[in-house]
């Protein structure tokens, strides 16, 4: 508090982005420096651990530097250090978790570690510098999906989630089986665009009656039985259609769900977050829902929904208010629960 | 081409929970288990059902974002590997599996043939491929 600002420093490097970013007083964004590294994975058609981490090395130095650079800010003005401690690629963390630490003790600086999925949740509060908790939020990203209640800053309740893959995930595996390439997501909703969504009437799986969990496995499943039945029958395959199809049946079941946890719920507010809240399809169908039922919808920029590390630095910093700093001893949790 | 020492025919997921459940039984502490089969084949409903026999009552999610996840409820730790996106077997050691496959819980790896030669020689291999019915695998075991 130097010159009456709080400036927190954020480290977020849980999977294929090391990202740095400067805020100040918790929502206000100096900087968010983000090295993405999606050139170097695709030829591999996925993340690649070890790669992560050598590339998180080697970034991390010039992306703290860019950043402090374009928030205008020196060591001496930096209050706190936030730093993504889980869940994630284990390589990947150490590097954030590492770097936060050196920093931390080498300029006696507080450090906070920050769950992954509740940065991407803290994205709205940059987004929306009025938003104020409580509300429920829908996560869906590369390795995460999940409906959240967040009653306050800290504390949260997971009302729902994946029981086999995430919703990135499936697209990433169809995607691959249609040959977009990585990442999956952003081309198939492009080329979902030009498909005819009632196409194939892949089924929808909502699991038992009130469930708020999520299962998109079978429906991988289905549209490789019916890529190998066209296969086998000697039909020409609409590779939009099928893109089309299989959204919709994600889509589908991902309003309804999040829709039925809104509306059991006491909150008229519902946040998106995680780098499928990008998707057209996902914010279009939601924009509808939330119109008829009367609820506010609030959309971080897609910049802000994919890893970065001012998601981090917000909920660093209301958690740094609320609970003080973390030990030095803090390690890298990829199994981190919520 | 690995031994393979026989086939076993799966009509469906009773079949697919038979068949775990019996090499959860089989389990003992260093049970290195690869799956080696294409996208939709089951390897995460079978390692699920694996879980299941070994008294692990939490829910079995994909371990893709994450390389491995742990369980630690069961008769012994299961360790669950996704290791699609290794292209190199040195990457396995770069996140410490050897700690895994020569310790003493159960690994069950998904994948295994992105890096065979990382995994133990004893490791019971599972090639999982689809049968004539839709729903139907057909498994063949190296042990």
């Amino acid at each position: 508090m130097k010159d009456g600002r709080f400036i927190t420093m954020a480290f977020e490097s849980s999977c294929d982005e090391t990202s740095v970013a400067v805020l100040e007083d918790g929502r206000k964004v100096l900087s968010n420096v983000i090295s993405s590294q999606i050139d170097i994975f695709k030829q591999y058609g996925g993340v690649v651990p070890e790669i992560a981490s050598r590339h998180h090395l080697e970034n991390i130095n010039t992306v703290i530097e860019e950043a402090m650079s374009q928030a205008e800010v020196g060591w001496q003005h930096i209050d706190l250090i936030g730093v993504t401690y889980g869940p994630g690629l284990v390589g990947a963390l150490l590097m954030g978790v590492a770097t936060a630490k050196a920093v931390a003790f080498a300029h006696d600086i507080p450090l906070v570690g920050v769950h992954h999925i509740i940065g991407h949740i803290c994205a709205n509060f940059i987004e929306y510098p009025d938003l104020e908790p409580p509300f429920m939020a829908l996560v869906t990203s590369g390795g995460h999906t999940n409906i959240i209640e967040m009653e306050d800053y800290n504390r949260c309740r997971v009302l729902g989630a994946t029981r086999d893959d995430a919703v990135g995930e499936a697209y990433d595996k169809v995607a691959r089986v249609l040959g977009l390439g990585y990442p999956g997501g952003p081309k198939m909703d492009a080329l979902a665009k030009s498909g005819n969504p009632a196409a194939i009437n892949f089924k929808r799986v909502y699991l038992e009656a009130g469930s708020l969990d999520f299962s998109f496995s079978g429906l991988k499943t289905a549209v490789l039985n019916y890529l190998n039945h066209e296969k086998q029958a000697g039909r020409q395959i609409n590779k939009a259609d099928v893109a089309a199809s299989f959204q919709q049946a994600v889509m589908d079941v991902i309003v309804d769900k999040t829709m039925e946890a809104v509306t059991g719920s006491q909150y008229n507010k519902l946040a998106l977050a995680g780098g499928v809240a990008a998707n057209s399809r996902l914010r279009a169908m939601l924009e509808e829902a939330c119109r008829q039922k009367d609820v506010e919808l609030y959309r971080p920029a897609p910049i802000l929904c994919t890893d970065n590390g001012a998601m981090i630095g917000c909920a660093a910093y209301y958690k740094y208010h609320e609970m003080g700093a973390d030990s030095l001893d803090m390690d890298a949790y990829p199994n981190l629960p919520l | 081409m690995e031994d393979i020492k026989r086939e076993v025919f799966i009509r469906d997921e009773e079949d697919t929970r038979d068949f775990g459940h019996q090499l959860a039984k089989q389990c003992r502490p260093g049970t290195v288990i690869g799956l080696i089969g294409d996208l939709g084949t089951g390897k995460t409903t079978l390692t699920k059902y694996i879980a299941e026999g070994l008294g692990i009552e939490e829910t079995i999610t994909s371990p893709t974002f994450t390389i491995v996840r742990e369980y630690r409820e069961g008769r012994l730790p299961l360790f669950h590997f996704d290791i699609y996106r290794i292209t190199n077997p040195e990457d396995l050691f770069e996140i410490g599996a050897d700690e895994y496959f020569y310790g003493s819980g159960v690994c069950v790896v998904e994948w295994a043939d992105q890096a065979l030669s990382a995994l133990p020689e004893d490791s019971l291999l599972i090639f999982m491929e689809y049968a004539e019915e839709e729903k139907g695998r057909r498994y063949r075991c190296t042990f």
